[in-house]
């Protein structure tokens, strides 16, 4: 297959095996685990009998590629297993925060998105000026900060110490959404967006200052129009290419990001389950969250592949 | 910004002799942001050298008179932390392992990183395409993620950290040496240290590794400020060092829920965490700008 329908294909094809295998990963590292699952749930102390019944049960008796496999078209088919620490099915487990985890990295989407592209727009127009000098200072500054130093560091100036005037924990209710918590969402949405926007506006001003000094760019400026016409009509459309980019980059981050967040800020999503479920080794949580993030990730940085190529019409002619 | 590019082309023609990661270095001193890092970086280090030496108290025994949590005072000058121990003590003796956990995990990855990227530049065909396929499996999970599959495997384990994070760098640094290094085999010195038959690790380890030196630097400042981020995160998760150590990341981690009494056993290892990754930060866009300068100047001239 040839042409812009070939490349897409190919690349949902690699994507499709690049998870295939990380999930062998993932499944490898509970056979890693000294002694079994059924061990671990009932203890030392279990008799022989009710290990075996357990083992049965969660199909611990079969060969490692049969678990594997059940495990796998589980996991496709919406049944994850059941978690060990409290004996519940993990979708249960995970049903609620999954919401939490999505609606805390669209919010934070949603306005960093936006403010990285402007942000670098401008830079970039302005570029060597005053405004770009310390935009370039603080947004490597920002980059380089992790993100519990981000939110620590507002946690202690919004919520305790200095003005104590925002909460930097959120304790919820069950079946309660996480938009009933507008207050409580603020530090850890301001954490995010601080951590991806550096990263948004650096690669929005390197794509711009690119297309500025490109030759249709003269030409908009030979024919004489306006400085601002030429940034917004000519150049900006064509610096959205790697932006497209960059907001598909700046989602699979904050897939990443949330694990750190929600742990500052007790925040009820996927990260902090992931976190926890670490803590007391709940493998089949670890492993179902484990693909999850990595599912959205690889989805994600496809989705950026072949993004870039739909909107740049030089690249989608090269492949045709 | 033009000056730069141009001094650095001269430094470029008029010391051909010297190793390009001199020249590299010295075009990265010529600027503001690369000293300013270089002094931030240094006092980090220097704490962290220094510091178990000259701690006040044992930093891992509590004070005598002192309640958990206490406000500075004479005797303490940060305070106290969560048991009682004393704040300062524990923060000059806590940044020795994220300095030494970062370090060795970026100095690891990055020498698989290169390994993989040469063979896989230099072999092409199909061991180029399973390499580097192999290490988009390792990429298709954030950082974090990946080494939290990790710990959760093993439990909490300072070689498992260091091998966790040094992991998750070698894909990173497979592709940077991967790019550089694909001209550099195609060139003629090359072929000609094959005609005269050298051994494969020797073409690529004296011929191909000191022409990608200078993308390599970059990247490798890149990787230890982001692995800082990752090994002191994992501290303060509770996947690092485990108590009664001193370590920055652990001391958030204990002393979260004090926050409101006695703020700064978090503080003071938040601002040295923080300062220490804007540092090498700083270092790391210094080079990657000089390495642009040197790279702009030696276009020119040809």
């Amino acid at each position: 297959m040839r042409g812009l329908t070939g490349f897409v294909v190919r690349r949902l094809l690699l994507g499709l095996v690049t998870l295939l295998v990380a999930s062998v990963v993932i499944f490898a590292t509970t056979q890693a685990l000294p002694g079994d699952a059924a061990r671990s749930i009932l203890g030392r102390s279990a008799t022989p009998e009710s290990l075996a019944e357990l083992r049965r049960q969660l199909g611990l008796d079969k060969s490692v590629v049969a678990q594997y496999r059940e495990w796998i078209t589980g996991f496709v088919t919406g049944d994850l297993g059941m978690s060990l620490a409290n004996r519940l099915p993990v979708t249960e487990v995970m049903g609620e925060r999954l919401l939490y985890s999505v609606f805390l990295m669209l919010i934070a989407a949603v306005i960093s998105i936006p403010f990285g592209i402007a942000l670098g727009a401008v830079s970039a127009r302005r570029r060597d000026g005053p405004f770009d000098q310390v935009t370039s200072i603080l947004t490597l500054g920002f980059a380089a900060l992790p993100e519990f130093v981000v939110g620590i560091s507002l946690a202690v100036l919004f919520s305790t110490t200095v003005w104590n005037v925002l909460p930097s924990v959120i304790v919820t209710e069950p079946g309660v959404g996480p938009w009933h918590y507008p207050k409580e969402l603020i530090l850890p949405i301001t954490t995010l967006v601080i951590a991806v926007v550096p990263y948004t506006a650096r690669i929005m001003r390197a794509s711009t200052v690119e297309i500025l000094e490109s030759d249709f760019v003269e030409m908009a400026r030979l024919k004489g129009l306006s400085e601002s016409r030429v940034l917004w009509r000519h150049a900006v459309p064509n610096a959205l290419a790697p932006s497209f980019q960059v907001a598909a980059i700046n989602l699979a981050y904050l897939a990443g990001g949330i694990v750190v967040v929600e742990a500052v800020f007790n925040y009820p999503g996927i990260g902090l389950l992931l976190v926890d479920s670490v803590r007391v080794r709940d493998m089949p949580v670890v492993q179902a969250v484990a693909l999850l993030i990595a599912a959205l990730y690889v989805g994600l940085n496809l989705l950026a592949d072949v993004a870039t190529i739909l909107v740049s019409p030089r690249l989608r002619t090269s492949l045709e | 910004m033009s000056q730069a590019v141009v001094d650095t082309a001269e430094v470029g023609r008029g010391a051909t002799r010297s190793r390009p990661w001199r020249i590299l270095f010295a075009a990265a001193w010529g600027q503001h942001r690369t000293k300013v890092g270089v002094a931030i970086t240094l006092a980090l280090v220097l704490i962290a050298l220094i510091g178990p030496f000259v701690t006040p108290y044992p930093p891992d025994q509590g004070v005598e008179n002192q309640l958990p949590f206490a406000k500075p005072s004479a005797d303490a000058w940060l305070g106290t932390d969560t048991i009682g121990r004393d704040v300062l003590s524990r923060f000059l003796a806590g940044g020795l392992s994220v300095l030494i956990l970062a370090g060795l995990s970026t100095a690891i990855g990055v020498s698989l990183g290169v390994a993989v990227g040469l063979v896989a530049a230099y072999s092409r065909g199909k061991l180029d395409d399973l390499l580097m396929r192999g290490m988009d499996v390792i990429l298709s999970f954030p950082q974090i993620v990946f080494a939290l599959v990790l710990a959760a495997t093993v439990g909490p384990a300072l070689w498992l950290l260091v091998l966790a994070v040094a992991l998750t760098t070698t894909p990173r640094a497979a592709r940077v040496a991967r790019g550089a290094a694909v001209e550099i085999v195609e060139r003629d010195f090359v072929r000609a240290a094959e005609a005269i038959g050298l051994p494969r690790r020797r073409i690529l380890f004296s011929e191909v590794l000191p022409n990608i030196t200078s993308p390599l630097v970059v990247e490798t400042t890149l990787r230890l400020t982001f692995n800082i981020a990752v090994v002191a995160g994992l501290s303060f998760l509770g996947f690092g060092l485990q108590p009664p150590a001193a370590d920055w990341g652990l001391m958030i981690n204990e002393n979260k829920n004090g926050l409101t009494i006695q703020p700064w056993p978090v503080v003071m290892p938040i601002i040295a965490i923080g300062l220490l990754t804007i540092g090498t930060s700083l270092i790391g866009d210094g080079l990657n700008r000089a390495a642009i300068g040197i790279e702009r100047g030696r276009r020119g001239s040809e």
